[in-house]
């Protein structure tokens, strides 16, 4: 396909490999994070990591949303929909996602209304195909996905449509950086910007990272070519004592980012004071809530939600995974208690969350009992 | 657009045609035959065909330029390359 084929070119792979390794310093030893879940999961499915030198180390990063949601938002979100006069809809990768009595799924065998949709738009067909019923759109992401929920909560006022509502997870990048920033345990040489987000918020808001923390960041593309090009350049500003923001995927993403989709953003959404984030704890300004002016479209200002918090299961250390200081076999659960079949924690269930991507295409399997038991 | 005022597309994604939303792409002008980043069924970003052109032409010459100039300087002869010879690639 355009725009994804020469992007996998191999010998432009061979050749952007071969200039990571000149770039890099054998003396020195290069911690750098991809933010995106995205980048982690093309990282791992590409084999990326194989083609670096040892000293240049990948850390994963929080940028999966259903990894950092809290259980309880998970249980408070199922608790609403638990009458038969609603409909639970949420995205493909949240129906296998653990609360506490069970993921959405398993919530959909013992007879909710769940239904899995691929937009937000979907969900407000639903509402319309549904009309003595209220659909509840479980909406999760970064700035990403924010736009189309914020569109969509738009629309549905727009149409006096007032049997849908949205119980909102979205979250901002920014703040989970600054935070991951601020952890003592965390040493960083530099960030692979996410590429999605970027195509909305633009290169400007990370500017401060170059600047005050004086690491060099450079927005992504997905393909292994724009991932490794992006190593490059990042190795390139180390190299040259430099510290600025790079866009590597100018193809995509404007440096000033999507006005409309800020806009519509803007209109629809205001920052919660805090949120909680599963391993990051609760982080201020962090999240997106939905203006009174939209309340009538917050299933949170319509209906009464518990407010659960859950602690997440002690021997799970998702938290240090999710920070990059453990990596995912490191976890005392992985591939044994946990895995993408019956994952404990959320970092096993996303196919964008480093425990599944690490799970599922990395060669190096922990022997677990059913595949000695196979051999 | 259709009577409910979502501006829709059909886009061709790898052979199957989906409907996408271009409500987020207001500010840009989108004709038939262009190129977008979808997410969740809604255009984010009209992709530059330009951009995408650049960014290829500086990988194939990644890192030529630079191991051309090491080996020349290698060979003591940097004296001899004027400013009007291109280092060429090594092969």
């Amino acid at each position: 396909m355009k725009y994804v084929d020469e992007f996998r070119a191999p010998e432009l792979i061979g050749k952007a490999g071969e200039e990571i390794r000149r770039l890099a310093d054998s003396k020195r030893h290069y911690r750098i994070m991809e933010v995106c879940g995205g980048h982690t999961h093309a990282i791992y499915r590409f084999g990326l990591k194989d083609l670096l030198p040892e000293n240049v180390e990948l850390i994963h990063g929080p940028g999966c949303p259903v990894c950092v949601l809290p259980m309880g938002r998970i249980d408070d979100g199922l608790s609403l929909t638990a009458k038969p006069e609603f409909i639970f809809a949420a995205f493909g990768d949240m129906m296998r996602v653990p609360g506490t009595h069970g993921s959405p799924l398993e919530y959909k065998a013992r007879g909710m209304d769940v239904r899995i949709v691929y937009s937000p738009a979907d969900a407000l067909k639903l509402a319309r195909l549904n009309p003595k019923k209220h659909v509840v759109f479980f909406a999760i992401g970064f700035e990403t996905t924010a736009p189309s929920t914020a569109l969509t909560i738009i629309r549905a006022k727009s149409e006096g449509l007032t049997n849908f509502s949205v119980f909102c997870n979205h979250v901002t990048i920014i703040p989970a950086i600054r935070a991951i920033l601020d952890s003592p345990d965390m040493r960083l040489d530099g960030f692979v910007g996410p590429g999605h987000v970027s195509t909305v918020i633009g290169c400007r808001p990370y500017e401060w990272i170059a600047q005050e923390e004086g690491k060099p960041v450079v927005v992504s593309g997905f393909e292994p070519l724009d991932i490794l090009q992006s190593i490059v350049m990042l190795l390139g500003q180390l190299r040259n004592g430099e510290s600025k923001v790079e866009n590597q995927y100018k193809r995509v993403v404007p440096w000033e980012g999507n006005r409309a989709a800020l806009r519509a953003m803007a209109e629809v959404f205001e920052l919660r004071p805090y949120f909680e984030w599963r391993g990051l704890g609760f982080i201020s300004q962090s999240a997106l809530k939905i203006r009174s002016a939209y309340g009538e479209w917050d299933s949170e200002q319509r209906f009464t939600v518990p407010g659960v918090r859950v602690t997440d299961p002690k021997a799970a250390q998702c938290g240090e995974v999710l920070k990059g200081v453990l990596k995912p076999s490191q976890c005392k659960l992985f591939g044994r208690e946990c895995t993408p079949e019956q994952p404990v924690g959320a970092l096993m269930v996303s196919s964008e969350g480093s425990c599944a991507a690490h799970y599922n295409y990395s060669q190096h399997k922990p022997v677990t009992i059913a595949s000695a038991a196979a051999v | 657009m259709d009577a409910l005022n979502a501006q829709l597309a059909v886009v061709d994604v790898v052979g199957v045609r989906r409907k996408v939303d271009l409500g987020l792409l207001a500010e840009e002008s989108v004709v038939p035959g262009d190129w977008v980043l979808i997410h969740v069924g809604f255009a984010m970003s009209k992709i530059s065909e330009t951009d995408a052109a650049d960014q290829m032409q500086t990988l194939m010459i990644l890192g030529e330029s630079a191991a051309a100039m090491e080996e020349v300087q290698g060979y003591g002869l940097e004296n001899e390359v004027s400013a009007n010879e291109e280092p060429g690639p090594l092969s």
